[in-house]
């Protein structure tokens, strides 16, 4: 039996350490995992617990992340709870095994620290690798800061794990500006998340030695279609309550409250930015900065980035006049993701809200109050006007000539 | 605890329970079939299987059918070696959790890949695996070609076999490379057992596989898998062309135990002449005309040097 860590109320933790207690803590049976900065850390000192009798289950190092998924794939589907971390290019590495966890309805936890994609080689945060894995079926949630990629692990195993869903679910975090900046983190005793995401029960097991199953089949144009409706079927009506659900339930716990879509001064924002990770925390004080000055702004923040909770942000952004996606990865060749998603979101309802789109902070360039107050100045112009003052993508925080687009 | 089958002769074997069914996908005179059935068959013990991509995968496991009666998993072409790794982990895990189903178990994790998935794709994957020192068993179903797809070359190819992305032309006498040595890269792992088995000496192959169940750690077999589709011989043909293999010597059966102990376990009789194994074979019919004949004595050349190679192995213990 493992040993078990008293842990402060408060802990002094960054988006690394937090995610690593919490596998320790939900008692993972395996972890297979290749490092990569900045998701090192979650790694290294998830070995650290294991070196030091504080985990029960396997570590197991691979020569890939490719080969880390591999394993991850095997162990969830011989019948226990399963995670890893990774970032980036190791990320990108891993991404035919990604979509073999989820079609083959495996629930793995994957903390994914956000990181750029090269070339050119660039280790610091912007969200390209959560982009690439958002046709990829698994279940996608976004955090802000260290306390929420620690809460958010354990809503990841309890829904993943669900009988229901047995769909794979990333936790993401910003490189660095969540992984490496160390806060004040709540944490739960190691009895109480333990017990929050309660005991691995498996299902289609192949360690059930009494029940062999097969794993991993062929279909071709007979059945491959129905096998991905049936994927997209749970991925859109079994997920985002069981998400609500387990919000709900933390709340309880924790006193921590959690939504689909996280909303800062929504109920009479006239201009409001959307946008993911430590960047939502900028932008809602900026927002509050932007009301002392007349500008009824708000913020949305997407906690759950898939499946994509359509109707809930619908409903929030109905009665705004301007709104500003904000895409921290390079669309190249087209609108940002989020600009796409909003205005799927609102392009069959009553809204006459002008949409634009910000590309920003890629390869780890800060976002700044700045570039905000710039962005709410000119969502207000958009809204005054009813229409598009600036052109419909601009690239904010780059430096030389200006850059924007349609 | 560990529970070797003991089998007699071929008629007890053919009709031993079968855990990989016979109905299957798989081509008249697949050779697949009888090196998987003599793997499974060695063992009562139960089997946690794993296959890469390729012929075996494809024509096993079409939903909504399944010819396994073991559990079995497949994810890509490169990773089934992964995959098994990651299920013995996973009873490493519940068993010091005491969470096993049926704790009094032990089941034996066994991946199967095409010398496509081996040589190739795969190899990176294996690699890990072996040096991490999963306890499991990787074998090559080695028909020395990408069967599943229509015949494109591997890195296990042999020189001058005309394969459909090196073939034989005008100017070219077909694949240029010598087959990789993946025995010895495999043995260089430090591995406690590696083998070269063909499913026409069975006995040789069933005692080998019971020694790679009995090992502790990462085994390796490759098994010279005769294709009846590519190699291009009649089907009712596999087992005398494996014959041929074995005989001439192309395809030596020998084991290397902890990396370094090389014993060789078949010695034919008779060696007949490596033109005799080629001249089976559509694959290598270009080889018989004027202008690219020399490449039989070549051929001939090159594994009397390495049967003499392995001999001196053996002979020096090492």
């Amino acid at each position: 039996m493992a040993d078990t860590i008293e842990l402060r109320d408060i802990e002094v933790w960054d988006g690394n350490m937090a995610a690593s207690h919490a596998l320790r803590q939900v008692q993972v049976d395996v972890v297979a995992a290749y490092p990569i900065t900045p998701s090192t850390p979650i790694v290294e000192n998830y070995a650290g617990f294991t070196a030091n009798g504080y985990v029960d289950g396997e570590f197991v190092m691979t020569e890939s992340e490719h080969g880390a998924m591999s394993c991850c794939i095997g162990a969830a589907a011989a019948g226990g709870r399963v995670a890893t971390a990774t970032s980036s290019q190791g990320f990108a590495l891993m991404v035919e095994t990604l979509y073999s966890a989820s079609g083959m309805r495996l629930p793995i936890v994957l903390n994914v620290v956000n990181r750029a994609i090269g070339a050119p080689l660039n280790v610091n945060g912007d969200h390209s690798d959560m982009y690439m894995g958002r046709d990829s079926g698994w279940i996608q949630l976004d955090s802000y800061c260290p306390q929420e990629a620690y809460d958010l692990n354990f809503i990841a195993f309890k829904v993943s794990e669900d009988h229901d869903v047995r769909l794979p679910a990333m936790v993401h975090q910003d490189g660095f500006m969540t992984s490496h900046t160390a806060q004040g983190v709540h944490t739960l005793s190691d009895e109480a998340a333990y017990n929050f995401v309660g005991e691995y029960k498996p299902m289609n097991d192949m360690l059930d030695l009494d029940h062999p199953v097969t794993h991993g089949v062929q279909t071709e144009e007979d059945w491959h279609f129905e096998h991905k409706a049936r994927q997209q079927h749970a991925l859109m009506t079994a997920v985002l309550p069981k998400i609500e659900a387990a919000f709900a339930d933390f709340e309880k716990l924790s006193g921590r409250k959690y939504n689909l879509v996280e909303k800062y001064n929504m109920e009479d924002a006239e201009v409001a930015v959307v946008c993911m990770g430590t960047s939502v925390e900028t932008a809602r004080e900026v927002a509050l900065e932007m009301r002392q000055n007349g500008i009824k702004a708000g913020v949305v923040g997407i906690r759950v980035f898939r499946p994509w909770p359509l109707e809930q942000l619908a409903a929030t952004l109905k009665d705004v006049k301007a709104i500003a996606a904000l895409d921290r990865s390079s669309p190249h060749g087209t609108v940002g993701a989020l600009f796409n998603e909003i205005s799927g979101s609102l392009f069959n309802t009553d809204t006459k809200a002008v949409l634009t789109n910000y590309i920003y902070g890629l390869g780890g360039r800060d976002l700044t109050k700045a570039h905000l107050v710039s962005i709410f100045t000119d969502l207000k112009a958009n809204a005054d006007a009813g229409k598009p003052t600036t052109a419909l993508q601009q690239y904010i925080g780059l430096r030389g000539p200006k850059l924007s687009f349609f | 605890m560990s529970e070797m089958k003991k089998i007699k002769n071929l008629k007890e074997f053919s009709t031993s329970a079968d855990r990989f069914e016979g109905a299957n996908l798989l081509c008249p005179g697949c050779a697949h079939s009888i090196i998987v059935r003599e793997v499974l068959n060695a063992t009562n013990d139960d089997l946690i299987l794993a296959a890469s991509t390729g012929c075996l995968e494809v024509c096993t496991a079409v939903y909504p059918y399944t010819s396994w009666d073991a559990s079995w998993i497949h994810i890509g072409f490169e990773n089934g070696s992964s995959a098994v790794a990651g299920a013995e982990a996973m009873y490493k895990a519940l068993k010091t959790k005491g969470r096993l189903k049926q704790p009094d178990r032990t089941p034996k994790f066994v991946a199967f890949g095409g010398d496509g998935a081996t040589y190739d794709i795969g190899f990176q994957w294996i690699s890990g695996c072996f040096e991490r020192g999963h306890n499991m068993m990787y074998v090559c179903l080695d028909n020395e070609v990408y069967a599943n797809t229509g015949g494109q070359r591997s890195s296990s190819t042999p020189i001058g076999a005309s394969a459909t992305t090196t073939p034989a032309g005008r100017v070219s006498y077909g694949e240029k490379r010598n087959k990789k040595d993946m025995m010895a890269i495999m043995a260089a792992h430090g591995a406690p057992y590696v083998a070269q088995v063909a499913p026409n000496k069975w006995k040789d192959m069933v005692a080998k596989i019971q020694k790679g169940f009995a090992a502790e750690g990462p085994v390796y077999i490759n098994a010279m898998s005769a294709c009846t589709t590519e190699w291009k011989f009649a089907p009712e043909d596999t087992i005398s062309i494996s014959d041929l293999a074995t005989d001439s010597l192309v395809f030596p059966l020998y084991e290397i135990i902890d990396g370094t102990k090389l014993n060789i376990t078949y010695r034919p009789k008779n060696i007949i002449p490596v033109r005799d194994y080629l001249g089976a074979q559509g694959r290598f019919k270009h080889l018989f005309t004027k202008q690219y004949e020399y490449l039989i004595d070549e051929w001939q050349a090159r594994v009397d040097a390495k049967w003499d190679y392995l001999q001196r192995r053996e002979e020096a213990s090492v």
